[in-house]
């Protein structure tokens, strides 16, 4: 594989730069793999990586429906944290976290991992204490994390709203300051090239349409490119688990919902973290480019739409402007929807399942791109070595029965209430 | 913008209205044995079919009453709206 390096640029700038590498094949499949991965998003492409990379499996396929990185790992707002109070999340997304610093040596691509922090603001007493309790856990696992009053809020974010007579005042806010952003493509882009260059088949277009299971072992798919076997099986669909659940007469704890973000116009720098409201669901950043990123709650009802309605962004972006007022000055570029896979507690589902030979990633309730690396690496631990790696053994599947929900955010089986 | 027609009181618009669910989702019956896996169904495991999908909704800013929709969940459209007791 051509590195990607200035003097490659240098040595390409030559010949017009007509003469680079493709960064991934175009094959036809294979009769049969030893993995197929299905879904080429972030968390596909980067289980597919770790499986080459970490377990030496390298005849691997990721079967993708339309085209890489065209899903959520395209359509997030590229928020990076493990800003989490449970420990098995707070463990699990620090894993990530470091796997994010080395991301761009690693995958020699830059995904502009930005670790420009994240500031969760709170509105009450009472939600100052629910951060400092939040805060101390995240340190207990070795997270950083720093409990900021108003004034020291009003110094790293002055456009805030700070005036004396607004509905929802400033109290503080959690800070964590490694948390960041990072260009989601580049993110999908890079695993894809690494993949592919060693030896990975990154298969577009190719729809699945069954699934071969003999005397409870999974023995391949029916595609739209034809019958494909496989030893395993990985799922990792986001948005249309369910779908394919139905295909292999499963029902599982997962509604699908819709989740709109936006940018504005681009504008000079001005907001150099991310930040959240806490009397709402709203959160916002400024990309590279300048544009104000934006999202928060979901539609609310069960969709596979990929695009929403107006009054959801509106109650929205009526929270960003009670936040920051200079919003409501800017004109939108672009909206945009996603399907979310929203699991019965709001976390993850990394496991076995029921069949042999077939492994189920999903659950990611509109915030998997964070745990892209993670995800990855533990589904290609559960893959490889067909046992759950301690970081995502709490991601069971079977928790729902047994009892041992992961409820984040305490909300229940009410997935739609984000 | 949804459109939706309350049986009760006729089309409002998706702001008067809250999601409520998947319809189609039984409790288990009392007064009989009930396995671990049919609570599971009832409280946690969801079809979230793509297509047609009938669900509950709550008229929460009109007349406050409940009610099914029959809803297309890949395109959004609403085929019917039926009273709690109705069946498709």
């Amino acid at each position: 594989m051509q590195k990607y390096s200035v003097f490659n640029l240098i040595k390409n700038a030559f010949s017009s730069h007509e003469n680079w590498e493709v960064a991934w094949k175009d094959p036809t499949p294979k009769k049969s793999y030893d993995v197929i991965i299905i879904g080429g998003g972030g968390h596909g492409l980067a289980t597919a990586y770790y499986l080459a990379k970490e377990h030496n499996i390298r005849n691997v396929a990721i079967i993708e429906k339309g085209w890489i990185g065209g899903g959520n790992v395209g359509r997030n707002t590229t928020i990076i944290r493990s800003n989490f109070m449970h420990d098995a999340n707070g463990r699990f997304n620090e894993f990530s976290m470091d796997l994010w610093r080395n991301m761009s040596q690693e995958l020699n691509f830059n995904v502009m991992f930005s670790p420009r922090g994240i500031i969760n603001l709170a509105h009450s007493d009472a939600q100052m204490n629910a951060y400092a309790r939040r805060g101390n856990s995240m340190r207990l696992n070795g997270i950083d994390a720093v409990l900021l009053n108003r004034e020291q809020i009003k110094k790293i974010i002055p456009m805030a709203d700070f005036s004396d007579d607004v509905r929802f005042p400033i109290f503080g806010g959690l800070m964590q300051p490694s948390a960041g952003t990072a260009r989601h493509d580049a993110v999908a882009w890079g695993y894809a090239r690494q993949a592919d260059s060693m030896g990975v088949d990154i298969i577009q277009n190719c729809e699945v349409l069954g699934f071969d299971v003999v005397g409870g072992k999974i023995k391949g798919v029916r595609t739209s490119k034809g019958d494909i076997k496989a030893k395993k099986i990985g799922l990792c669909v986001a948005g249309s688990t369910s779908i394919l659940a139905e295909k292999l007469n499963m029902t599982l704890p997962i509604e699908t919902h819709l989740l709109q973000a936006c940018v504005s116009e681009p504008i000079k720098p001005l907001l150099d973290h991310v930040v959240t409201f806490g009397a709402g669901h709203f959160y916002c950043s400024q990309s590279d480019k300048g544009e104000m990123v934006m999202g928060g709650d979901l539609d609310g009802y069960n969709s596979y739409a990929q695009r929403g309605n107006l009054p959801t962004l509106q109650h929205v972006l009526t929270e960003g402007i009670a936040m920051f007022p200079f919003l409501s000055k800017l004109k939108m570029l672009r909206t945009w929807g996603g399907i979310m896979d929203m699991s019965m507690d709001g976390s993850p589902i990394i496991d076995k399942t029921h069949i042999d030979g077939l492994y189920l990633n999903c659950g990611w309730c509109y915030g998997g791109f964070k745990s892209t690396p993670a995800s990855g690496w533990t589904f290609a631990h559960t893959i490889a070595q067909d046992k759950v790696h301690k970081l995502n053994a709490d991601y069971s599947l079977n928790r729902f029965s047994k009892g041992y929900l992961l409820d984040e955010k305490g909300l229940g089986t009410k997935t739609w209430i984000s | 913008m949804l459109f939706i027609k309350c049986p009760y009181c006729g089309i409002r618009s998706q702001n008067e209205f809250a999601y409520g669910g998947d319809a189609t989702v039984k409790r288990p019956q009392l007064n009989k044995e009930i396995s671990d896996k049919e609570w599971d169904d009832f409280v946690y495991n969801r079809k979230s079919l793509r297509g047609k999908h009938l669900e509950f909704w709550h008229h929460i800013s009109g007349c406050r009453q409940w009610f099914k929709v029959h809803r297309d969940t890949a395109t959004h459209e609403i085929f019917k709206t039926l009273k709690p007791n109705e069946e498709l």
